[in-house]
């Protein structure tokens, strides 16, 4: 028995330290601001998180000794993002940024028990008490452009797009995509290989083999790690990064990426702090703030990497936004009429498909 | 689908199983001999971080691979020490070589973030390697894989075939008699935890040189846990191992070329797909009980004091 139990426990306990959270606080505290951030992986993962940690770093070049930063790392997403939030709230934070979607709960039940305490979660909607405010950028108008690339620049018509959880900002994502290679070949299709996990590299890897295996010839991905750069590399196709500039490990494979700069709006926020400035907002950022930046267009003919960079224009000046009529929706209704835009509320909602995905989702 | 690809989907499940294999089939002895080390994914990840950090300093994969099976021992060694000579809680200080193996990585690591790695290439025999089809298969993967199914057929033979297997085993079974026979019950253990370390460092090191050639933290994402419960998948029979690894890795890829062919199941579903497989395979085993008891080393978990 005593053998059966120490497994039992073995395995409860096994759940529970499978990612154990890492701290780094930095100095002390007197006086100054304190700006925390709550992050879902490794500051090293080379994509998002990093980012967000690149993001820290300018609020901490931007206020030198008036400010102190601190960071969370490996914070699972669900309650028990809870305790650790809270925690940084006890701690002296005097903003907290909670940097991924399914914080949203907890970050709105510590924002209740620490009114005084102000806190930004990114890529959310909920804003159930004054101190919080949600932010986000518009990566989908990136996710555009790349689709046009790909459509010009595949041979087989068929990409294949690496995704995390279904979803709004995930879905968005691909429905952006599609719309973009559609828009160069009617006729493009897009195969989604569902990882469940923002970060696990040997998995990315195994859905990019999957997804080479079975004909697509360039890979985009909506998780955090470079794994299926450089499968895409080792296998001689092309592909994108995702969140950072991931060309070191693509040279001749990264067709470009979608770079999140989180900096100019951390800066904002924690001035607005600072000098008492902070009100409650929802923001959603893209090209025209800098927040959304495309890497150089490498890997492709001049004339493609001409219409990458007029098309980006075009979302930056605010000419063209890629949801725009007419959009078919996967099961065949009409979704938007021709020169409609879509709501604010539907893109952030979306939990549909546009035609020509090869996927289902699930209900 | 052309018989190529099916090539190409094999060797990914190969991939893909052989960390596991490994790190499982060192979890193996170590159980067998009577410990519990719940401290794999931390010794895999210091495998993982070393192997990549020398690859890139020395330019050879190979060094690499070898300092990780060293650094994988060496870890281990603390677990040993702790249990072994210090009779602390098995369970407590595996978990904490776990965190301990994860935080350590993450910092000895830290200026390796963000570098491409070097792949181990594949072995090139001449003639075989060519051959159409199964040559790329059988004669041209990557040398840790050969080692991963070399390494499970020794670890049955020295189990079942010799005297020091039989001696490992009695200890793991009964150590108060086996201390009464004149057994050195202490020194086996250190040394199959060690080989355990030893294992779990190689695996690390497949997943930074082979499987994904980069350092990032917690890279070995869960992959010791998966390992230690193939182990009791496997009733503690090497032969077994090899039938779990491939069972999870082969339903793992499987399921992502199911996805991507568009069946119309929930993709969630799928991903949960191998863990579903290998749980109705061990509720299959485990109804046997009397061959589950035969297999399950007696005294495992149980810390042993001999008295003088």
């Amino acid at each position: 028995m005593i053998k059966k139990s120490a497994l039992a426990l073995a395995v409860t306990l096994a759940v529970a330290v499978t990612a154990p959270m890492t701290a780094a606080y930095a100095g002390s505290h007197g006086g100054k601001v304190k700006a925390c951030f709550v992050y879902i992986g490794p500051v090293g993962d080379f994509g998002w998180t990093y980012q967000h940690d690149q993001g820290r770093l300018s609020v901490e070049k931007a206020f030198g000794d008036k400010v102190e930063t601190a960071y969370l790392e490996n914070v699972p997403e669900s309650s028990e993002a809870q305790r650790p939030i809270e925690g940084l709230a006890r701690s002296g934070c005097n903003i907290i940024f909670t940097t991924s979607f399914n914080y949203m709960d907890p970050t709105n039940k510590a924002a209740k028990k620490y009114p005084d305490v102000k806190f930004e979660h990114a890529t959310g909607y909920k804003r159930e008490h004054p101190n919080v405010s949600t932010y986000s950028s518009k990566f989908y108008q990136g996710r555009y452009v790349q689709g046009q690339i790909a459509a010009k620049m595949s041979k087989t018509g068929v990409a294949g797009y690496i995704a995390s959880f279904p979803i709004p900002e995930v879905i968005r994502g691909i429905n952006a995509f599609i719309l973009g290679a559609q828009s160069i070949n009617p006729d493009f299709k897009l195969k989604v290989v569902w990882v469940s996990t923002w970060f696990d590299p040997p998995k990315e890897a195994d859905a990019a083999k999957a997804l080479i295996d079975q004909g697509v010839d360039i890979v985009t991905q909506h998780t955090d790690s470079t794994a299926a750069m450089q499968v895409a590399a080792e296998r001689g196709i092309k592909a994108f990064g995702q969140a950072s500039d991931m060309i070191k490990f693509g040279p001749k494979t990264q067709l470009t990426s979608i770079i999140d700069e989180w900096g100019p709006y951390y800066v904002e926020r924690v001035k607005a702090v600072m000098d008492g400035t902070w009100k409650q907002v929802d923001v959603w950022h893209g090209m025209d703030d800098g927040n959304v930046v495309m890497a150089p267009y490498t890997n492709m003919p001049d004339d493609v990497a001409k219409m990458a960079t007029e098309t980006a224009a075009k979302i930056k000046s605010g000419e063209f936004e890629p949801f725009t009529g007419p959009i078919t929706k996967q099961d065949g209704t009409e979704w938007l009429k021709a020169g409609q835009k879509a709501e604010i509320g539907t893109l952030l909602g979306m939990n549909f498909y546009v035609k020509g995905v090869d996927d289902k989702l699930a209900k | 689908m052309d018989a190529q690809i099916v090539v190409s989907i094999l060797i990914s499940v190969c991939v893909a199983s052989t960390p596991l294999l490994l790190a499982a089939t060192g979890e193996l002895v170590v159980e067998r001999s009577g410990v519990l080390n719940l401290g794999v994914e931390g010794m895999m990840i210091i495998g993982a971080v070393a192997g990549f950090s020398v690859a890139q300093i020395t330019g050879n994969p190979y060094i690499g691979a070898l300092v990780a099976i060293g650094a994988g021992a060496v870890f281990s060694l603390l677990f040993a020490f702790l249990t072994l000579s210090l009779v602390t809680n098995q369970v407590a200080t595996g978990l904490a070589l776990t965190i301990l193996g994860l935080g350590l990585s993450g910092m000895i690591g830290e200026g390796f973030v963000g570098q491409p790695g070097i792949k181990m290439t594949p072995i090139d025999i001449p003639i075989l390697s060519d051959l159409p089809l199964v040559g790329k298969l059988l004669f041209g993967q990557d040398a840790i894989f050969y080692t991963s199914l070399i390494l499970v057929g020794l670890v049955s033979w020295f189990l079942f075939r010799t005297r020091a297997g039989l001696m490992l085993r009695s200890v793991g079974d009964n150590a108060k008699s086996a201390h009464a026979l004149g057994i050195p019950v202490i020194r086996i253990r250190y040394m199959a935890v060690m080989f355990g370390g030893a294992c779990s460092g190689l695996a690390g090191a497949h997943l930074s040189l082979v499987y994904v050639p980069q350092w990032v933290e917690g890279m070995t994402a869960g992959r010791g846990w998966i390992a230690l419960a193939l182990v009791v998948f496997a009733s503690w029979r090497p032969a077994r191992l090899l039938v779990g690894a491939y069972l999870f890795g082969a339903v793992t890829i499987a399921q992502f070329h199911a996805q991507a062919l568009g069946i119309s199941i929930p993709a969630q579903f799928l991903t949960s797909l191998p863990y579903l497989a290998t749980i109705i395979v061990l509720v299959i085993i485990a109804r046997n009980r009397r061959m589950t008891m035969i297999n399950t080393p007696a005294s495992l978990g149980q810390p042993f004091v001999p008295d003088r």
